[in-house]
């Protein structure tokens, strides 16, 4: 069983161009897709690709317009599934100010299981776990406000795991953060996904976010244009850059080596697996070969 | 811009601090009761000593109330000195048109005692609970206004969601000052009506600014299944202490006492001689 099943999802929003004439936008065009439970899956795709739409979807905050999503068995599109899927499913947004209600961290962090009707202890219990799983314990009596935008970010994870989801949806949380806050939140759903089975469905542009998950969809022009493990997709690189996306450092350096005539193979991801292959091709006598 | 605090808590633990926000909204009630009440010295005296003895208890720097007079000293000033000339009775001195009575005098004292109080007690209030105890409360205590279709969570949780983005905005009105500022805007000089038209372009970004930071967080509130007050539970649910119990008891003592002087003075006629 999957838990996400997404049959020709179609979702077209009205909007006005600029001589005031009602048009269609189709934001999704005809979306197929699947997600195991347990899974760590990343949607990739550049700005006005559709990737946040579809996350939308995934919280039934919109409704397809054509096709049917299902999340954990239930089709989105029914009124009476809306709080059940919300319940199951989690979704963490790009910028940490604008989704923190409370005054209090540990507050914050309980207004989740407070809305679905946990009972106190439960309460009690859940907030120190879920602070303890994000490593935000430390400041569990400090306001929000002081709080750098990494550590916001985390209590916004935590309060989405206090409610107990299976399903974790981030739409690109790393966005408005420094490279020391990108790091904390990608270790703390990483070790989520590991430790506590949730599964993560994390939206981003930044390419060295996705190596770590099990299956990456790439997103253009509101379709999947492509998908797989983090391996095959990176073997393409071609591809990739056709739909304005950058590869990673390593990867775009192997990538120009084997242009360049070296037999490496393809979708390296990792500094060392490109250490090792020329390593390899060193012992093997290989030459330089000569460049035109 | 950054130095405004709203609700102006004094953090420190006290007995006053440790109370139920609602005995606190519940006792500021009775004591302006008390305070309109009471029309003679003896009852003001009791009343004063009952307030020193809640501002030793709370710990709070008397300086921090004398903050909280300054913003109605003009207020004050105004209407001792009205009451000291207009008010009609025996005639003690005349300068001029004017007269000053003893009713005058008393009214004008009484008067400002009462405003004086007034603040003090309501600011003691808020020095002692933070904003967050303060929504809860009155959530609670007002809970009542339900049937009459009034939505009190609905108020109490925009009250709470406008103290967590007052900081927010603040800063947010700094940056787009400077951003303006970097391109030749002039917010200091001229006059006021000058500069309060240089503060428009500033409110309008601002303004949108708003409206997008609420719909993320309507739809943040939504994925995380907020559905208003209705089955809601509470991780510090508002719950009754021996000391709130005993608080009580307190109130209605003073109520009493406060209540009962003024009885025995009118039936003993004293009240008369007192004014004299």
């Amino acid at each position: 069983m999957h838990f996400i099943k997404g049959r020709n999802v179609i979702h077209d929003f009205a909007d006005t161009d600029e001589n005031e004439q009602e048009r269609v936008v189709r934001a999704i065009a005809g979306i197929d897709l699947d997600v195991k439970e347990g899974d760590f899956v990343a949607i990739l795709g550049h700005n006005g690709s559709g990737k946040s739409t579809l996350a939308r979807h995934l919280n039934a905050l919109l409704k397809p317009t054509s096709g049917t999503l299902w999340v954990d068995g239930m089709n989105t599109a029914e009124e009476e599934n809306k709080w059940k899927i919300r319940k199951g499913t989690g979704m963490v947004f790009q910028n940490p100010d604008n989704q923190i209600i409370a005054n209090v961290v540990e507050e914050e962090v309980a207004f989740g299981p407070e809305n679905i009707g946990v009972p106190t202890e439960e309460i009690w219990k859940r907030v120190e776990h879920a602070l303890e799983a994000v490593g935000m314990m430390a400041y569990r009596y400090h306001s929000p406000n002081r709080l750098s935008g990494g550590q916001k970010q985390r209590i916004a994870i935590a309060g989405i795991v206090a409610m107990r989801p299976k399903c974790i949806v981030l739409d690109e949380p790393t966005a408005m953060l420094d490279p020391t806050g990108r790091r904390e939140v990608l270790q703390t759903i990483r070790s989520l996904n590991q430790q506590e089975h949730v599964t993560v469905i994390l939206i981003t542009h930044h390419m060295d976010e996705v190596l770590y998950a099990d299956q990456v969809f790439v997103m253009d022009d509101g379709k999947i244009v492509m998908q797989g493990t983090p391996k095959e997709v990176f073997s393409d690189v071609e591809q990739l850059k056709s739909y304005g996306l950058d590869v990673p450092q390593v990867t775009e350096l192997a990538y120009e080596l084997e242009q360049c005539g070296f037999p490496i193979k393809k979708g390296i991801l990792r500094i060392e697996e490109l250490e090792e292959e020329l390593a390899a091709l060193y012992q093997s006598g290989f030459r330089i070969p000569k460049s035109k | 811009m950054k130095n405004i605090t709203i609700g102006q808590y004094y953090p420190t633990d006290s007995v006053i601090h440790r109370l139920d926000p609602r005995v606190k909204l519940f006792g500021t009630i009775v004591f302006l009761v008390s305070l309109f009440l009471t029309d003679h010295y003896l009852g003001y005296a009791v009343i004063t000593v009952c307030l020193a003895a809640v501002l030793k208890l709370s710990k709070v720097p008397f300086k921090m109330l004398l903050k909280g007079l300054r913003g109605i000293l003009i207020l004050l000033l105004f209407s001792v000195v009205f009451n000291i000339f207009l008010v009609p009775g025996r005639e003690l001195v005349h300068i001029w048109f004017l007269s000053i009575t003893a009713e005058g005098i008393r009214r004008a004292i009484f008067l400002g005692i009462r405003l004086v109080y007034l603040v003090i007690g309501t600011s003691l209030m808020t020095l002692t609970t933070t904003p967050t105890d303060l929504a809860d409360g009155l959530e609670k205590a007002l809970r009542p206004l339900n049937k009459l279709h009034i939505p009190v969570h609905d108020i109490t949780m925009m009250m709470s969601i406008a103290l967590r983005f007052i900081p927010i905005l603040m800063e947010e009105t700094d940056k787009i000052m400077m951003a303006q500022k970097a391109r030749g805007a002039d917010f200091e000089t001229g006059g006021l009506l000058k500069r309060a038209k240089a503060l428009i372009p500033l409110f309008v970004p601002l303004f949108v600014s708003a409206i997008r930071r609420a719909i993320d967080l309507a739809n943040a509130m939504e994925t995380r299944c907020y559905q208003g007050g209705e089955g809601r539970t509470k991780m510090h649910p508002l719950c009754y202490q021996k000391r709130d119990k005993r608080t009580y008891c307190i109130y209605a003592g003073y109520l009493i006492a406060i209540f009962g002087i003024n009885r025995i003075l009118v039936a003993f006629q004293i009240l008369p001689f007192l004014f004299a």
